[in-house]
């Protein structure tokens, strides 16, 4: 990865937390703390990665994405805003009883959105759904999607492994938020689903541990699971719940709050001096 | 004409119209008894076996329907309607996906396998769920033109079979099916029995056991739970003025629940609900068991009887 490509990966990652913290702020709830988690995987899959084009969300030859973690809803929300699926200004509206940006993702609804989600482990289950087709119609789509680390407590994502390995899904990559972090404390102490990267190699997944915050450890494995024949593979990412944001960064307690009007403006002060930053990474390069 | 259980003649639809390359069939470990493994003879390429694993393999379903797919996913209903109740909610009937859940060895006459196995509140489960259409075929011919609706149906449906061999009702020749609209197959202007499934012919039986008595019943066969046939009810409220329900299911929430609110606010009518009554099954042959918990021709008629005096 070239280093413009890295500083504007940094840039869109950037701004899609900002839209992550407006929209919590404006519904007044919402999880920004696995969303801020998870947005570097996103940035690398939209804007690096995946064959999507936002004139045409139901191309059947596009790449699938599915969030398996839903409740992480307003960081695909901003991605896909972002990336051009939908007006910007939209993502204002989330949770409001009159938008179509549900608490959770609605394929339904929302330009972009594979599939509905927000009940936990179910995701997964319909990405090896999506992965199967593609073995029956022999295209070459892939699919991918992201779990969190809490959401492997749910007995149906080793159902859904089992069944990936089974079929030999290697046209499905999955990754895992690994911030340690769930509702209710640390995962290890509300129910420990450590060792997660042993677990997945033994139910048959090729398995690579990255950085979550690194892009290009984010796209190195995503390029390594393509060449891996006869596998899916889970990308095990280790991350900062409420990365980007100093006071909520690997704090549970903001897994589903909203911040207030002076926690919002401190968060969007913090993002938009990280911005100029980058900017002037940028204009050196230049 | 032989007896034939709707778990055969919907693993025989499905091999029938299987050429569509849009079907697929998922399985969890129960083809041979599901008779999905009759598709499987013909298409294997597109017959998965999810394992003992219901929960996924609904939500592989959804994955697959996503893709452009008709997926038929089949199980036992107990395990089907209710272990895998909420990802047939949530990823099946809210992003309404193309996905038809077949659910065999429902109600009492699994017999021997007992009360764990024995499905009895699958429709006022499956009826509760918004999206879904809700099927229970009688017969052979019923079965296959279910299926056929299925395919043809755009959206999830829930179509409820059993295991034990049934006489016909339908003469496949003649019968056509239609998804919401029951079918006259007695006439009759004293009281109309309105039944579904396998409860069809104990139904019939139990007209014929009233007419000996001098009590004309109509009967209708309500192989569409959801959405329930309005016009047909409200119809035989007026002609027949009583109305007795008849499933082999519980008596909260399913045939007789969808009939009642169906009357109840188009033409209010005396309902008698004739089903299991707020009981588990247990261990027994069919016979005995329709016996045990009443719902043979013969306490059917006698209910009715009591009924309406």
């Amino acid at each position: 990865m070239d280093k413009r490509k890295e500083l504007d990966l940094r840039k869109k990652a950037t701004q899609i937390r900002k839209y992550i913290i407006e929209e919590v702020f404006s519904a007044k709830s919402g999880h920004p703390g696995g969303s801020l988690s998870c947005t570097d995987i996103f940035t690398v899959l939209y804007f690096d990665e995946m064959r999507v084009d936002p004139k045409n969300p139901k191309d059947p030859n596009r790449d699938r994405f599915v969030l398996s973690k839903g409740h992480c809803a307003p960081a695909l929300y901003a991605t896909l805003a972002v990336k051009g699926f939908f007006p910007e200004k939209d993502l204002y509206t989330f949770r409001k009883a009159d938008s179509y940006l549900e608490g959770h993702p609605s394929m339904t609804y929302v330009p972009g959105v594979d599939m509905s989600t927000g009940s936990l482990g179910q995701g997964i289950s319909t990405s090896v759904g999506m992965a199967l087709a593609g073995k029956i119609d022999k295209k070459d789509y892939r699919v991918y999607s992201i779990l969190g680390d809490g959401e492997l407590e749910e007995g149906q994502v080793w159902e859904a492994a089992m069944a990936a390995a089974h079929y030999k899904l290697d046209n499905l990559t999955a990754f895992v938020d690994y911030n340690g972090l769930q509702i209710d404390g640390n995962i290890t102490d509300v129910m420990n689903p450590e060792p997660i990267a042993d677990k997945f190699a033994a139910f048959g997944w090729n398995v690579i541990t990255v950085d979550g915050h690194d892009h290009k450890q984010i796209k190195d494995a995503i390029e390594t699971a393509k060449t891996v024949k006869g596998k899916p593979t889970m990308v095990v990412c280790k991350c900062t719940k409420g990365k980007g944001v100093s006071f909520m960064e690997n704090n549970y307690a903001w897994h589903g709050t909203a911040p207030n009007q002076e926690q919002r403006d401190q968060a969007i002060a913090e993002l938009d001096a990280l911005m100029a930053e980058i900017d002037k990474e940028i204009a050196e390069e230049a | 004409m032989g007896k034939v259980a709707t778990r055969e003649a919907y693993g025989a639809a499905l091999a029938q119209y299987g050429a569509d390359e849009r079907i697929v069939v998922l399985d969890a470990d129960l083809s041979k008894s599901t008779k999905t493994d009759t598709f499987k003879k013909v298409y294997p390429e597109r017959h998965f076996n999810m394992g003992i694993a219901e929960a996924d393999m609904m939500c592989v379903a959804a994955g697959l329907a996503t893709t452009g797919k008709i997926v038929f996913a089949s199980t036992f209903a107990i395990f089907a309607s209710e272990r895998a109740c909420e990802q047939i909610r949530n990823s099946i009937c809210y992003p309404k996906l193309n996905v038809k859940v077949c659910a065999t060895h429902a109600g009492l006459t699994v017999g021997e396998d007992g009360a764990s196995h024995q499905c009895l509140e699958d429709l006022a489960i499956m009826r509760a769920l918004p999206n879904m259409v809700v099927l229970s075929p009688c017969d052979e011919a019923e079965t296959n033109q279910a299926i056929k609706a299925a395919i043809d149906h755009d959206g999830p449906v829930y179509v409820r079979l059993g295991r034990l061999a049934v006489e016909a009702v339908h003469d496949p020749a003649t019968f056509k099916f239609e998804i919401g609209k029951g079918v006259e197959i007695r006439e009759g202007n004293d009281l109309t029995i309105v039944a579904t499934g396998l409860m069809v012919q104990e139904s019939l039986k139990a007209a014929d056991i009233l007419a000996s008595k001098g009590i004309n019943a109509r009967v209708i066969d309500m192989h569409t739970i959801k959405p329930i046939d309005k016009d047909i009810l409200v119809k035989a409220a007026k002609e027949t003025g009583f109305i007795v329900t008849v499933e082999e299911h519980n008596i909260t929430g399913g045939l007789g629940g969808a009939v009642c609110e169906a009357l109840s606010e188009n033409y209010p009518c005396k309902v008698k609900m004739i089903g299991v009554e707020e009981k588990f099954g247990k261990s027994g042959t069919p016979a005995a068991l329709l016996e045990k918990y009443g719902l043979t021709a013969e306490a059917i008629a006698e209910k009715i009887i009591k009924a309406r005096a």
